[in-house]
Order: structure tokens, then C-alpha cells, then sequence
């Protein structure tokens, strides 16, 4: 209402109903949206800058020469904590995307395998990436039907187990045929151990979360026992599964040493489908329905108790493809130490990528290529690559809680109430 | 939030007279007793020998083995079953149902003893020794979920609590060749990342269960990390002092129970002095009174002036010095070194015990030796040479936990506002 008092004449009642009524159905001012979804944006990006910066402060704190220098000078201490600093972060990008001299070099010599293996490096990265996009698209849909699913580490398990038993046990059939066989059965092996904690909870009540760990360590337990006894390679020593048939193999397209698999491309079109199922079909909006608001749902004729067990074996689906594509494209076979924690990584993914696929899809790649350039910075300067984790915590920290990087960055509280995650404890 | 505690209450006694679970659990009974028959008895040679040893080679007093006949044991134990399943189907033991349960179960597992020791022996005080050690970090374990949740907030973080727990406890008992300090530290570590995340879950109102993994994943990737990094390079670092066992006089001199309850480290004994300390603090004082009102109604709780927050912080950084002090058992108590990721998954099963031990301290204890049973039993069976893989008893506790939570055994007593952050108005 702009009732000036240079203005003496006053608003008549039709002026100010025409008024209240272009407040109230007034399409959000472009400024408010952009804020918000600058916000959405800025927080994950802030968080993973911050958590680069916790970690560099972690490698300068742990490094002895630094201590040294320290007991020397202060600058030499300084020069020292940078040399730490740097040399850890370079050695992540060189491993990570590979180094652009090398590569320089490698494409004037022409010679081929130098060419492969200069540019190894970033496709590794992508390679590193794609179970954690499975992974992270299982998470996701969990939390968008409003379940937690924490047990994507077992449903990796049992979907890695039944993929692996396809891909040795079934000969003779052609690989258009062999491979997609494979991974449907790592799909179906997954769902079913995503199945029974979201049957329990949509029947009895018990809390997704306690009975998804216990079906964690079942899992464990169940492949350790498939590994040693069953399952286990004729004539080894270690508990390893027979090689998979070349037919179920993810074709990959270059020669070794480069382990780029089809795999990546998969995942790509998996994150397109969930998005189309969450955000473009009927289904998907009840799923996100039950997800935000089960009462709500309830009263408008959706079906909660369907929708919580359809999330949970959609989500155990996905979980087992990130483990039927480690696998099938990656190992050709299955050990028991084949899964670096994937399942636990992709609840930090899931939520990075604000339970989005396509913010899912960024948050793996940049994990991804962490984890992998990691492997590399653990070489060259010495530092163990379980600072991705500590990173990796840091950053959930802050976007689980955005409060503390509104802080730090001085960012304003967005006008619109933030889309949480809606998962309570067992006693809500 | 009223009507919720309502419906669960009568589901309560609703569950209790159910004629139908009445008919369930004697059908199971009967269904032991068949399995003790079937499994068991058919496979047992007839004049088969079970061995049970009575006192370990260090014993004063050696006792003879106790011999039973395994063939005529499995039919008594199964006719006992059978006999108590009949009386549950026709009658029901009404409340003393779980009662009775129990010792069905009881019966079976001893059951199964007698088969896998037929013709064979089986050091029952050793068995029972390994039990105590196994179900220290459990209980200890559920005792620390117990203290957070009962004042309503989730603890999934135990286990990296442990976990940070046992790392530092080696660290720094290496460092001063200390371990009192040792177990010092741990404790400290403890109630340092539950300090963590009571501000993430009290102060912030973060997902309780969100914050726990963030501390789990964290408490991994560091101790990790300080392993590689130092103290797989310098042994000297992982090199603790530890606690040995200690026999009380006089009491470890009583046959078989003497030997299983008073000679052990310091970390069992303190186990039973925690569960006895934390039942009496938790129901026959003040403060837990308190704290049960946090985790049962908050607001109520603040309307009578109780500080909820502070209740919260309090219990939670008591539950993490519980999961430190758990940690240092791996390291201090059991190994005597720091291996990555050695906790192994015990801070959840010790969530499970705890869920199992219908959040009561006693009930925990009953779950953690139930749990550490199973796992002391499970690194027996080879040496036993019995056919089922070890791997499926080691799962045991999870499927049991499952199916507790599923209610089939009765619903449980969830703090009412466990999980939910308290808003002040």
C-alpha cells in the first residue's frame, strides 16, 4: 500500500482490493527467486571451498617438516606449510585430470600409448565417478519419499554379488544379451535388499534406518560366507569370486590401461531417468508427496505405505547397480574389499546434491575426481588418501548445516523455508 | 504426539493378551523343540559323549569335565520344549510369556552346544570368558545410545565415537606409556565428538542422524589418516601399555564362577559397574527422571523448568565418554595396538543392543552377552569342525534385532521424542 502523505486524496475500496489482490497472486518477485536459488548454489559450493580449506590446514598441521621449519623461522615455517599445502593439492589435480605438460608432450611424440597414458588420469576420474552416481541417485530417491536409506553399502553388496554370479555362471550367450542380464540381476539383487527394510517399515513401523544397517552387515556376513565357501574361486588362496565371462564385461573404449567403461554412460542416462520419474510423472510426484508430507498424502487418496516400499526397492535398485557396475566394468570379479565405502559416500553425495540428479550427478563427479586424484597426492606427497573422507565430512557438516556457512560467508537466511531432509528418529 | 503414546500403550496390553500371539509363540516353541529334534538329536552317534570343561588350566581348583549323553540330553531338552509349548498353546504364560521365551531359547542354544560338542570337548568357562570380553564394547555401546536417547537425541555415531576412541587411547598410551592416560584420552575423545554433535543436533537442530554420519565418516577418515601418516611409519607410536587381568581374592577362587566373573580386566568390571551405576542413575534419581522427561515430552519438561538443552548436552557428552571408553577396550583392554577401522562394526551392533534391551541398561547387558555370545560361540565353531559357517551365526544379532523392531516380540518403549529437536519457544 503506497499511501503517500503528499497525496491527500485517498484510495477507494475497489483500488485497494485490486491492490491486495496483485500482492497476493503477484508472481514471486525474480529478485527473492534468484536469491533463493543463489543460495542453493552458493551454500554446496562455499561448503566444498571451506572443506578444501579445513583439509590444507589438516595437511599443514600433520606435516613434521612444518613443525621444523616452525623451529627455524617463522617465514621458513610459513614457506614450509605452503610447500605441504601445495604440493598435496597439486599432486590431487595431476591425479585427477592428469598432467598438462605430460599431456603436451605425449600428443607432440604421437606415440600412442604415451597419449593413453597422459590422458589416463581424468577419464580415471570419471571411471572413480560412476558408481558414486548410482549411489548417490539411490540416497536421493530415498530422501525424496522421505526414507533414509543408509544401507546402499549392503544393497551394493548383494547387488555386486548377484551380478557377479550372472556374469560367471550363465555361458554362451552373446553380450548384447549377457550384459544387461548381469546388471538387471544387480538391480534385482539390490531391490530385494532394499525391499524388506522398506516392507518393515511400511508394515510394522521399524525405523528404515536401524534395520538398513543391520541389512548392511547381513550383507557382509552373507558375502564373506559366498566368497570363502560357494562362491570362491577354484584353486585361490583368498576369498575372491571366479573371473566374469568377457560376454558380461561393460565394454570399455579404449585399450589398457584406460578402464573408461560404458558404465559412465549408464549412470548419465539412470540420473535422466530418475529425473523424469521424479519430477515428470505422476508416480514421482506421489513418491515426493509421501516424501514431504505422508499425512497430506494420505488424505489425498495416495497410497504412503506402497510408495515408502516402492522408494526403498527403487533406491536398493540403484545401490545394486552401483555394485553390479564396479564389477561388471571395473574389477571382473568380486573381492571382499571391492567397495571403498560408496554406500556411506553417497549419503554426503545425495545431500550435496540437494537430493537433485542432476546436482547428484556434479556432486560424484567431484568426488570422484577427489577420490581418484587422491590416490595419486598419496604417492607423490606422502599424505593418505583418507583426507577425502575427513574432507568429505567436513563438507556434509556444512550443508547439513547451512546455519554455520551462513555465518562464516555473512550470507542473509533465505526468505523461503528451506527443503530439509524430512527423516525423523525412531521416536517421531 | 499424546495420542501416539496412547495407541502404543494399548497396543502394549492389546499385544500382551493377543490370542493370536498366544498361538504364534507356542507354535515357535514346539517348532524348537522339532528343530532340537530334527537338526540335532537325528545327527548325534548314540552313545556320543558331550564334554563340557569346567575350569581352565590356570584354575587352583581343576574340576572334572562334566560329561553329559548327548543323544538322551537333546530328547529331554527337546521334550522340555514341547512340553512348555503345549502349556503356551493351550493356556499361555500371559505376562511371563517373554519369560518363558527366553529360556525356550535358552534351552536351544544349550541344545545346540550338546550337539556340536558330541563326542567332543567344549571349555564352557573359557566360552563364557570370551562372551564377557566380546560383549564389552557391545553393552558398553548400548549403555552409550541408551544415555543419548533416553534425553531424545539419536546417536547413530558410536561407532566413530569408538572408533576415535581406541586410535587415541593407543596414541597417547604410547606416548606416555601410560594406559590410564591412555583410557584417559579416549574418554576425552569421546565427549569431544559428542560435544560435536549435540551442537550440530541441539544447537543447529541438524538431522540427529545426518550428524551421526558426518562424525562416522570423519571419525573414520581420521583415525585412517593418522594411522597411515604416523603410526604405521613410526611403531613406536602403536605400541600401548595395557590393562591385564585382574582376579579379585577370594571371590576368583569359587569354582567355574569365580573364573568367568573375577578374574578379568578392568574393562569387564567396569561394564557391570556402569549398567548398575547408569539403572539406578537412570530410575531412581533426580537427574534421570529428568532425563527421561527430555526424551519422553521436552516441552512439558521446560515448562517445569528443567533445561532441555542442557540435559541434552549433558547426557549426550556422557553417552560419547561411555563409546570412548568402549574404544579403549579395543586397544587398551583386547589388542594392545590401533589397526584401521578395527571397531568393526560393534558401535551398531551395540545400537542394536540397545534397541533389543528395550533401552534399559539392564536389558542392554542382556543383549550384549547375548550378542558377544554369539560372536564368542562363532570363532569356536571351527574349532569344533560343525558344518554351518560361522558367518551365519555372526548374523544372528542383526536378524534378531530386526525382528525385535518389527514387534514381534512386543512393541518396544521408544523415548517419545527421540530424534526430534526441541524448538523453544
Amino acid at each position: 500500500m503506497t499511501t503517500n502523505s503528499e497525496q491527500p486524496k485517498k484510495p477507494g475500496v475497489g483500488q485497494i482490493f485490486l491492490e491486495e489482490l496483485n500482492n497476493r497472486f503477484k508472481p514471486p518477485e525474480k529478485e527473492k527467486k534468484r536469491g533463493r536459488v543463489g543460495q542453493t548454489i552458493a551454500i554446496p559450493l562455499l561448503a566444498v571451498f571451506t572443506g578444501l580449506i579445513i583439509g590444507g590446514i589438516f595437511i599443514i598441521l600433520t606435516t613434521e617438516q612444518v613443525y621444523a621449519a616452525f623451529g627455524q623461522s617463522f617465514g621458513a615455517g610459513l614457506a614450509a606449510a605452503w610447500e605441504a599445502v601445495s604440493k598435496a593439492y597439486s599432486g590431487l589435480f595431476t591425479g585427477a585430470f592428469g598432467d598438462p605438460a605430460r599431456m603436451i608432450a605425449a600428443l607432440q611424440s604421437g606415440d600412442e600409448l604415451q597419449i593413453r597414458r597422459a590422458f589416463n588420469p581424468i577419464l580415471e576420474s570419471l571411471v572413480t565417478s560412476t558408481p558414486y552416481i548410482f549411489a548417490g541417485l539411490a540416497v536421493a530417491l530415498g530422501f525424496r519419499a522421505g526414507v533414509f536409506n543408509i544401507g546402499a553399502e549392503g544393497q551394493i553388496f548383494i547387488g555386486a554379488l548377484t551380478a557377479t554370479f550372472v556374469g560367471y555362471s550363465i555361458t554362451g550367450l552373446p553380450a548384447i544379451i549377457h550384459v544387461p542380464l548381469a546388471l538387471l540381476a544387480g538391480a534385482a539383487g539390490g531391490a530385494m535388499w532394499g525391499f524388506i527394510p522398506g516392507w518393515l517399515k511400511a508394515k510394522t513401523g521399524g525405523h528404515e534406518v536401524i534395520n538398513t544397517i543391520m541389512m548392511n552387515y547381513i550383507a557382509f556376513r552373507l558375502s564373506d560366507f559366498l566368497l570363502t565357501g560357494p562362491m570362491k574361486r577354484p584353486g585361490s588362496f583368498n576369498p575372491v569370486s571366479p573371473e566374469i565371462l568377457p560376454s558380461a564385461w561393460l565394454p570399455r573404449f579404449f585399450p589398457d590401461p584406460i578402464r573408461f567403461h560404458l558404465g559412465f554412460f549408464i549412470a548419465l542416462g539412470i540420473a535422466y531417468l530418475v529425473y523424469w520419474y521424479l519430477f515428470k510423472t505422476t508416480w514421482g510426484f506421489e513418491l515426493r508427496t509421501v516424501g514431504t508430507n505422508p499425512n497430506a498424502a494420505k488424505y489425498a487418496g495416495m497410497n504412503v505405505t506402497r510408495n515408502i516400499v516402492l522408494a526403498m526397492s527403487l533406491s536398493g535398485a540403484l545401490a545394486g547397480l552401483a555394485g553390479a557396475n564396479e564389477v561388471l566394468g571395473v574389477n571382473r570379479n568380486l573381492a571382499m574389499a571391492f567397495s571403498s565405502g560408496y554406500g556411506f559416500d553417497s549419503i554426503a553425495l545425495a545431500l550435496l546434491g540437494n537430493n537433485h540428479p542432476l546436482g547428484v550427478v556434479l556432486a560424484s563427479l567431484l568426488f570422484g575426481t577427489l577420490r581418484s586424484g587422491a590416490t595419486r597426492m598419496q604417492l607423490t606427497a606422502g599424505i593418505p588418501n583418507d583426507i577425502i573422507s575427513i574432507l568429505q565430512a567436513v563438507i556434509l557438516a556444512f550443508i547439513a548445516a547451512p546455519a554455520i556457512i551462513r555465518t562464516i560467508y555473512r550470507l542473509r537466511k533465505p526468505t523461503v523455508e528451506e527443503a530439509g531432509v524430512t527423516i525423523r528418529g525412531w521416536g517421531g | 504426539m499424546a495420542s501416539t503414546t496412547n495407541s502404543q500403550m494399548f497396543h502394549k496390553t492389546f499385544v500382551r493378551e493377543s490370542p493370536v500371539r498366544q498361538r504364534v509363540m507356542g507354535a515357535f516353541f514346539l517348532l524348537l523343540a522339532l528343530s532340537i529334534w530334527f537338526f540335532f538329536a537325528r545327527s548325534v552317534d548314540g552313545s556320543a559323549i558331550a564334554s563340557f570343561g569346567l575350569s581352565t588350566f590356570q584354575a587352583k581348583t581343576q574340576l572334572d569335565p562334566w560329561n553329559l549323553p548327548a543323544l538322551n540330553t537333546l530328547y529331554v531338552l527337546a521334550i522340555v520344549c514341547a512340553i512348555l509349548g503345549g502349556i503356551q498353546l493351550s493356556r499361555g504364560f500371559k505376562k511371563y510369556t517373554n519369560a518363558v521365551l527366553a529360556v525356550v531359547v535358552g534351552i536351544f542354544v544349550f541344545g545346540f552346544l550338546v550337539w556340536a560338542t558330541a563326542g567332543k570337548s567344549l571349555n564352557l568357562v573359557g566360552l563364557f570368558n570370551t562372551t564377557l570380553s566380546k560383549a564389552v564394547p557391545i553393552t558398553l555401546g548400548a549403555l552409550s545410545g541408551i544415555l543419548c536417547e533416553r534425553s531424545g537425541v539419536v546417536n547413530i555415531a558410536i561407532e566413530g565415537m569408538m572408533l576415535s576412541g581406541a586410535m587415541v587411547s593407543a596414541l597417547v598410551g604410547s606416548l606416555t606409556q601410560s594406559a590410564w592416560l591412555g583410557l584417559f584420552a579416549a574418554v576425552l575423545t569421546g565427549a569431544l565428538l559428542a560435544y560435536v554433535h549435540g551442537i550440530f543436533s541441539i544447537k543447529y537442530k541438524t538431522n540427529q542422524i545426518i550428524s551421526g554420519t558426518v562424525i562416522n565418516i570423519f571419525a573414520t577418515g581420521l583415525t585412517s589418516y593418522i594411522s597411515a601418516k604416523f603410526m604405521q611409519v613410526y611403531p613406536a607410536l602403536n605400541n600401548p601399555p595395557t590393562f591385564g587381568a585382574i582376579a579379585i581374592p577370594l571371590l576368583a577362587d569359587i569354582p567355574v564362577i569365580g573364573e568367568i566373573f573375577f578374574v578379568n580386566n578392568l574393562f569387564v568390571f567396569a561394564m557391570f559397574i556402569f549398567i548398575i551405576i547408569l539403572q539406578i542413575a537412570l530410575f531412581q534419581t533426580r537427574w534421570g527422571l529428568r532425563v527421561r522427561a527430555v526424551g519422553e515430552h521436552p516441552k512439558a519438561a521446560d515448562t517445569l523448568g528443567i533445561d532441555v538443552f542442557k540435559t541434552r548436552y549433558t547426557s549426550v557428552i556422557l553417552g560419547g565418554m561411555m563409546a570412548g571408553f568402549a574404544g579403549a577396550y579395543f586397544t587398551l583392554g583386547s589388542a594392545g595396538r590401533f589397526d584401521e577401522v578395527m571397531t568393526a562394526g560393534r558401535g551398531f551392533i551395540g545400537l542394536a543392543a540397545m534397541i533389543f534391551g528395550n533401552w534399559i541398561p539392564t536389558g542392554g547387558r542382556a543383549a550384549g552377552l547375548l550378542f558377544g555370545f554369539a560372536d564368542g560361540l562363532a570363532s569356536r565353531m571351527a574349532i569344533l569342525g560343525i558344518a554351518i559357517p560361522s558367518q551365519f551365526l555372526l548374523m544372528l544379532p542383526y536378524i534378531a534385532t530386526m525382528i525385535v523392531l518389527a514387534g514381534v516380540i512386543g512393541k518396544g518403549h521408544v523415548p517419545a521424542a527421540d530424534g526430534i529437536p526441541y524448538e523453544k519457544e
